[in-house]
């Protein structure tokens, strides 16, 4: 039970009224924020689904994907595709075809990947993700490496996406479904069997399970949520650029999960939260005389996550785990 | 393609290949004998790169740049596998590659601060600057024998430390069987931290004599790490000799593609590897 209890799997009920108090916040936020915090708040949560899809392999698999941010801007890419240049365009139709199109996508990738094992897959994923950012980059029809623009936010009919607000919640309520969907997964005999193959494969193997089929399913099914979390951002941003898929944008999603805590669900939207907020705090940190400190925010990001890796590798959700279990629920 | 233009590029594709290998080598050797990953091993061929250029720049000889240089890359290789990485062999490859991400950042951030963010030339040195003619009008650059020339002479280098010398045996042995070699009374630690220096210095080496031709800027480490990547993915992980292989098959397909597919010279590539993927999931001579 050690790997259960290592990934956290069941969240302690100290953590859940955390949650719950964190999703009280996010639903008043609007009322005390500024639209500028709402819009900025509302992109945090789209990484949230985004870091969420990456730990369905990360932690919930233990497949290690460099390349997970292909599928992010892929769907971004598809609305940017179908988006005219004079009208918006339906969001009823187009957001299942992104988010398919990427689950496609990944599928494709996912079976020559998913046939590797360990660091394979760590440098294949992230071979994979360079190809089809070259092709983006190199491609003028497909906006080359300036990328493309979204004049319009997709028409919901029922709701006004132009609304900031309104674009706002129906983001948290995107998270929120994901979250649900993803925690019941986790307990679903499907999820099960990953965990399975995180813990042991030939185990699985043995048992009688096929488990190329089911991280291949994994795969696609993560590469379609991220493809949701691009929607969103191509949405939200109203531009999408080949940066959005290239290999710092895998790393970034992956930093995230693991700096919350990995194999919940729950830390990688915490890691999400944390990761942005720090990141947009380094690159405003002021100039001090002659030199910019935000202007050398990679040194910091780079320093902060080597710090991380080296004392906290279990991320927020870890530390707070062992700092409870210190206090005396000593059940092992 | 007449036979003077296909000895070019055969030339190209070789010279292409075998700086490669001198990169994959390294990676290969970190991880088949450490078993960590690390993707910043583009940023040393970088700072190499960064290093030739302001060496040549301060002293005014190429050759200079390049003693001290990898002189420097030696220690630089050697302090950071005391300080860092030696406290990572246990863990595994997520952090591994967290932490070389995490270094990514901080090596191109250096750079930035040290040398800045233009693009620089590095002059051939004159004793190399010459051309050896083809025909009349076709000529082959002997700065580019000369750099294949180094790698060779690195490769073998390579070859007979791992496979004739008595540090060598270590080596293999420590790949091999860690307890046992360490129960025979060999000092492992000392072990890592020289073959990791080595990794370090041959990818500062690869970027060093690389620079005149290739000229230097920012993050022209990370395009070679990728590349990198498939020659290791192909080859299979931990073989030199694989590495070797699958460095020269990756520099003839991309060389050739570029002239005879020039509109799908970018994913040829990775077709290549795709294809061995699906053939031999673990690389052409998995050990």
């Amino acid at each position: 039970m050690s790997s259960v209890k290592s990934n956290l799997e069941a969240l302690p009920w100290g953590l859940q009224i955390v949650l719950a108090v964190g999703l009280l916040v996010l639903v008043v936020f609007p009322f005390i924020g500024t639209d500028f915090y709402a819009q900025m708040v509302a992109r945090m949560m789209i990484l949230g689904i985004f870091a969420m899809s990456l730990d369905l392999l990360l932690g919930v698999t233990g497949l290690v994907s460099l390349g997970h941010a292909v599928f992010f801007g892929l769907a971004g890419y598809v609305l940017a595709f179908v988006t005219p240049a004079g009208e918006p365009v339906s969001l009823w139709w187009t957001l299942p075809v992104a988010v398919i199109a990427s689950g496609l996508a990944a599928l494709v990738i996912g079976f020559f990947v998913v046939r590797t094992h360990g660091i394979y897959f760590i440098m294949v994923t992230m071979a994979f993700a360079q190809m089809v950012f070259f092709l983006f980059f190199d491609n003028k029809i497909l906006g080359g490496s300036d990328g493309l623009y979204v004049n319009f936010k997709p028409d919901a009919h029922l709701f006004d996406l132009e609304n900031k607000v309104v674009f706002y919640y129906f983001t948290l309520a995107l998270l929120v479904a994901v979250y649900l969907f993803l925690r019941r997964l986790l307990w679903s005999p499907f999820g099960r069997v990953l965990a399975g193959i995180r813990v042991n494969e030939h185990r699985m193997r043995a048992m009688g399970f096929r488990t190329f089929g089911y991280k291949l399913a994994a795969f696609g099914l993560a590469g379609a949520l991220a493809g949701l979390a691009g929607y969103l951002w191509g949405a939200q941003t109203g531009f999408i650029n080949p940066e959005l898929m290239g290999f710092q944008m895998s790393a970034h999603a992956m930093m995230m999960v693991i700096l919350g805590g990995m194999g919940n669900f729950a830390g990688a939207i915490l890691g999400a939260f944390a990761f942005e907020y720090l990141l947009l705090w380094f690159k405003d940190l002021p100039a001090i005389g002659a030199v910019d400190l935000g202007k050398h925010w990679q040194l910091w990001m780079g320093l902060f996550i080597v710090l991380v890796v080296t004392f906290a590798p279990r991320g927020l959700l870890g530390l707070a785990e062992r700092l409870s279990r210190r206090r005396g629920h000593v059940d092992e | 393609m007449d036979f003077a233009n296909f000895l070019i590029q055969l030339l190209n594709s070789v010279q292409y290949g075998l700086l490669l290998f001198m990169l994959a080598a390294g990676l290969t050797l970190i991880f088949g004998i450490m078993g960590v990953v690390n993707l910043a091993h583009g940023s040393f061929y970088m700072l190499g790169a960064y290093v030739a250029w302001s060496l040549s720049s301060m002293t005014g000889s190429f050759t200079l740049a390049i003693v001290g240089g990898a002189l420097l890359s030696v220690v630089f290789g050697l302090a950071l596998e005391r300080l860092l990485f030696r406290h990572f062999y246990d863990r595994d490859h997520l952090d591994h590659v967290l932490l070389t991400f995490g270094l990514i950042y901080i090596f191109e951030e250096t750079r930035s601060i040290l040398w800045g963010d233009d693009v620089h030339g590095v002059k051939i040195p004159e004793l190399l600057a010459a051309s050896v003619p083809l025909t009349e009008n076709l000529s082959y650059p002997v700065y580019r024998l000369f750099i294949s020339g180094v790698c060779v002479a690195l490769a073998l280098g390579l070859y007979l430390l791992i496979s004739k010398t008595r540090l060598g045996m270590k080596i293999r042995a420590g790949a091999f069987n860690r307890p046992m070699t360490e129960a025979l009374g060999v000092n492992i630690k000392r072990i890592y931290t020289v073959v990791f220096a080595m990794g370090v210095a041959l990818a500062t080496i690869a970027g060093m004599v690389a620079s005149p031709i290739s000229s230097v800027y920012p993050n022209m480490g990370s395009q070679v790490l990728i590349m990198c990547f498939v020659v290791v993915v192909i080859g299979g992980i931990g073989s030199v000799r694989g590495a070797l292989i699958a460095a020269l098959l990756v520099g003839l397909v991309d060389t050739f593609g570029k002239v005879l597919l020039p509109q799908m010279a970018g994913m040829l590539v990775y077709m290549l590897m795709a294809a061995v993927l699906l053939w031999k999931p673990e690389g052409l001579f998995k050990q």
